[in-house]
């Protein structure tokens, strides 16, 4: 147990160098302006160093805990994962805000694969971002007067922005409640936006980085309603039981959601005093696994999933939402294999996945249909899109599809697994991608062509890729990685085909999409490497990328090429590693609730051998059928695509403008909220700036009539006043003549008065004085 | 058929020769002659001391004979006497600023 207790230090420490990295570069960003490459061996260090130390955390992990020797699905494999805090913001009773880890396999292996992958593409930009070393033009930008935008370049602000990414998500991967999760969910979106819009002066960047993060906004809304639903019924955020500064033990959502379903707890032990312990006879519950659909806690818990399903479609790109992603396509590349393909896209599938006990039927049937949608949807965008960076993020939207469609139909491995597996092929595929245009200049593959001769390691790489994504492989024995996890979804879904009926075409529409995707994968390949290049001036300049870009790619593509396998000599492989991890117990659950019976059969089923290679057959016919229609359309060219294509025009286009899903969101909403903006500024100009105006009007008219009162009542009182004063004192000032002879006459005048005066008021007195005498 | 002369008598040469005086001081616009008046003015006082000491205003006969009234009169005389040498000092001094004597031109202390 003391070495496990060492496993939370190391992830820790694995997640706190790219935030050390990211404050590094930030504050000496600006002086590093000549030596701009530091910044980025910093970065490239700290991930680098944070995947080693996650691969020791791993394996102490497996040295701990080994994977069984026996098969698959066995819920006695199931191994209850570290669970703690590392720091606590607030508790407020039983609600506990903190940052904690959650370590399982999967845990383990989302925090080791991440790592990889971007130290991977840290080493690749390298490459790709040598040009943001010395000042930039951007070819993209032209200004007023013709000439192109020169701008320093932004070397370490790319890796700054990478740094941060690679923090948010491992703290996404890591955390143990769904605050946190969405903390770092949040902390992603905001790297997406700022390395969509990593060229700001492109209109079409800053546009497309607003596009991705209003829309994610859209999901991110629904998944805080679920995040406050599940507070609601169940009160905490966190997955496992935890503990207040009390020392109180809390159950967690787990064990929460399993009483609420009336399902075994058997996630925990410690608590004993759940609501689960209230139902009478909770071990023999009324059959296996069935739902009590009664409650308003149910209800609750069932939109509560599907609020946090709503936050996966808008960060995965599902169907509703899908719209961002080929247009975030205006980042870097390297940013586009990191975030928009390998790692942040798949938050989504993997948060489903993390919380796969709390999802009700309800919710599993919901992402089931979405992602079908979403994989038909994409697939067949990508089947006409030019841009050799869409047809690549159509397409990891179909694998997104996928994934979601795995999770949604009860195969909880096989969607992760294809999260794995994916990861890898994709992130080679949009690095071969990002090599191509480096070489070239240019995302238009009608541009390209015959670049198989100039650039040999990034075409077979690419290849490598391709076969992967198509699920390439030798029916029934082995295949690259891709087939392996597809195969697997596939069964499943064939299983849920089966068991519900009433859902069997989601299993021809995955099938019918894997045609489809080994179609546009190599339709992808044969134009941009074989035939005769369309573009002389652009291939004399093509030239194979530095080694710092090759190595990356060769790596990936040995990886997309064993990632499916099991270790030889022993059974260890990736889905078997996930199966540690299983939070929710293996039983087929039947659920006969508001929306008719529907049964999520039990992964273990899938793997029966007649499913197993019927599914395999038909994936693989579906794909070689997909392959020989690219083959004879764009590799041998026995038909003319410019002919099919003005056959079926109006496929063609409805295809080419992506099912006018834009238009189609730009006439509900843009143009609404225009429309109610314009109502708004109206009501602004009509009625408030109206009566404010008004109302200034007649404070102004009142203030007119205070000043004329106070100019004539107030002041008019004043100043006469002060005349009659002035006049007053010029009346006696002209007696002061300053003759003296007037002056004498006044004394005399005035004493003659004094003696009349005297004479009147003493003249008794003085005549009877005079008299006496 | 004449009255013996009597206080009476000097205060009406004294009341003659004040308002002689007062006249001459509030018509005469010549400074010297307003210094006359001034003389004239001060001598009806002088007359009017001399006569208010007259022994036939004191009620018993034969008191002895009182000065009061001249030895006020000498020193109201000294007075004039400086007074007048005063007095011509600033007539001199109007002449000289105003070049003129008549009063009625200096008025520079006119409100």
């Amino acid at each position: 147990m003391n070495a496990l207790s060492l496993i939370p230090q190391l992830l820790f420490i694995a997640w706190m160098l790219p935030l050390a990295s990211f404050v590094v570069v930030l504050v000496t960003g600006s002086f590093l302006e000549r030596y701009a490459r530091i910044a980025g061996f910093i970065a490239t260090a700290s991930i680098g160093a944070g995947c080693l130390l996650s691969l020791a955390a791993a394996s102490i992990w497996l040295r701990v805990n080994p994977l069984s020797t026996s098969g698959y699905h066995v819920a006695a494999h199931t191994v209850s994962p570290l669970v703690g805090d590392w720091y606590t913001f607030a508790e407020f009773g039983r609600v506990k805000l903190s940052l904690g880890y959650y370590i399982d396999t999967l845990t383990l292996a989302m925090f080791v694969m991440v790592s990889f992958i971007a130290t991977l593409i840290h080493i690749y930009s390298f490459g790709y971002m040598h040009e943001e070393l010395h000042d930039v033009e951007d070819s993209q930008v032209i200004l007023a007067d013709g000439s192109m935008l020169r701008r320093p370049g932004r070397f370490s602000r790319f890796f700054q922005y990478l740094s941060l990414f690679g923090f948010s998500m491992l703290g996404l991967v890591v955390a143990n409640n769904l605050l946190m999760i969405f903390v770092f969910w949040e902390l992603v979106g905001i790297c997406s936006y700022f390395l969509i819009g990593f060229y700001v002066e492109r209109p079409t960047a800053t546009y497309a980085g607003n596009k991705a993060f209003i829309v994610n906004r859209i999901g991110d809304c629904g998944m805080v309603l679920g995040l406050a639903a599940f507070l609601t019924s169940c009160g905490t955020l966190h997955f496992q039981p935890y503990q207040t500064s009390d020392g109180q033990q809390y159950p967690g959502l787990v064990s929460h959601v399993n009483a609420l379903k009336h399902l075994p707890d058997s996630a925990e032990h410690s608590a004993s005093d759940g609501p689960g312990q209230s139902a009478p006879s909770r071990s023999e519950a009324p059959a296996k696994g069935s739902y009590s659909t009664k409650s308003l806690t149910y209800s609750l818990l069932v939109l509560a999933g599907l609020g946090l399903f709503c936050g996966c479609v808008g960060k995965s790109a599902q169907f509703p939402l899908h719209v961002w992603l080929p247009d975030a396509m205006e980042g870097p590349t390297p940013v586009s294999a990191l975030i928009h393909a390998a790692t942040m896209v798949a938050a989504g599938v993997y948060l489903v996945g993390r919380s796969y006990p709390l999802l009700t039927p309800e919710v599993f049937l919901v992402i089931a249909v979405v992602g079908t949608i979403t994989l038909f949807i994409s697939a067949t965008i990508a089947t006409t899109a030019t841009d050799i960076k869409k047809v690549l993020a159509y397409s990891t939207i179909s694998q997104l599809g996928y994934m979601m469609l795995g999770l949604g139909v009860g195969g909880w491995i096989a969607g992760l697994f294809h999260l794995f597996t994916h990861a890898f092929f994709k992130a080679l595929l949009f690095l071969g991608s990002g090599s191509v245009i480096h070489a070239c200049g240019t995302n238009e593959m009608p541009q390209m062509g015959g670049l198989l001769r100039k650039m040999p390691w990034t075409a077979f790489t690419m290849l490598v890729g391709c076969l992967a994504i198509a699920g390439a492989g030798i029916p029934l024995w082995i295949g690259l990685s891709g087939y392996h996890s597809k195969d697997a979804i596939l069964a499943q879904v064939y299983l849920f085909g089966t068991s519900n009926p009433f859902f069997s075409w989601m299993y021809y529409i995955a099938l019918l999409s894997a045609g489809l995707t080994a179609f546009y994968m190599f339709r992808l390949w044969f134009l941009t490497f074989t035939g005769e290049p369309r573009d002389v001036s652009i291939f004399t300049h093509a030239h194979e990328s530095p080694r710092s870009m090759v190595i990356p790619l060769v790596i990936l593509a040995s990886f997309a090429f064993v990632a499916g396998w099991t270790v030889p000599g022993t059974r260890w492989s990736l889905p078997h590693l996930l199966e540690q991890s299983r939070a929710m117990p293996a039983i087929e659950v039947s659920q006969t609730g508001r929306v008719g019976g529907i049964v999520i059969p039990d992964e273990e089923k899938s793997h029966d051998a007649k499913i197993h290679a019927l599914v395999s057959i038909e994936a693989f016919a579906a794909a070689i059928l997909g392959f020989g229609v690219a083959g004879l359309l764009y590799g041998v060219r026995w038909l003319q695509p410019a002919d099919i294509a003005h056959r079926f025009r109006n496929i063609h286009q409805f295809l080419l403008h992506k099912w006018y899903f834009d238009e189609l969101y730009h006439r509900l909403f843009v143009q609404t909220v225009y429309a109610l903006a314009s109502l708004a500024a109206w009501i602004d100009r009509a009625v408030i700036d109206w009566t404010v105006d008004h109302l200034a009007l007649a404070v102004r008219s009142l203030a007119h009539a205070d000043d004329w009162f106070d100019r004539v009542f107030v002041d008019g009182a004043v100043n006469r006043l002060a005349a009659v004063v002035y006049g007053l004192g010029c009346w006696f000032g002209q007696w002061q003549s300053g003759r003296i002879r007037s002056y004498i006459l006044w004394i005399v005048v005035g004493l003659v008065a004094l003696f009349i005066m005297g004479t009147i008021y003493f003249g008794m007195a003085i005549h009877c004085a005079v008299g006496a005498s | 058929m004449f009255s013996p002369i009597t206080p009476i008598h000097y205060l009406f040469v004294g009341i003659v020769l004040f308002v002689t005086g007062l006249i001459c001081l509030v018509t005469k616009r010549n400074i010297i002659a307003i210094l006359i008046g001034v003389e004239l003015i001060l001598n009806a006082a002088n007359v009017n001391l001399v006569a208010f000491s007259s022994p036939v205003l004191f009620a018993e006969q034969g008191a002895p004979l009182r000065l009061d009234g001249q030895i006020f009169a000498l020193f109201v005389m000294i007075l004039a006497a400086a007074e007048a040498a005063v007095a011509l000092a600033i007539a001199l001094h109007f002449y000289s600023r105003f070049g003129t004597v008549d009063v009625d031109r200096g008025d520079n202390l006119k409100g």
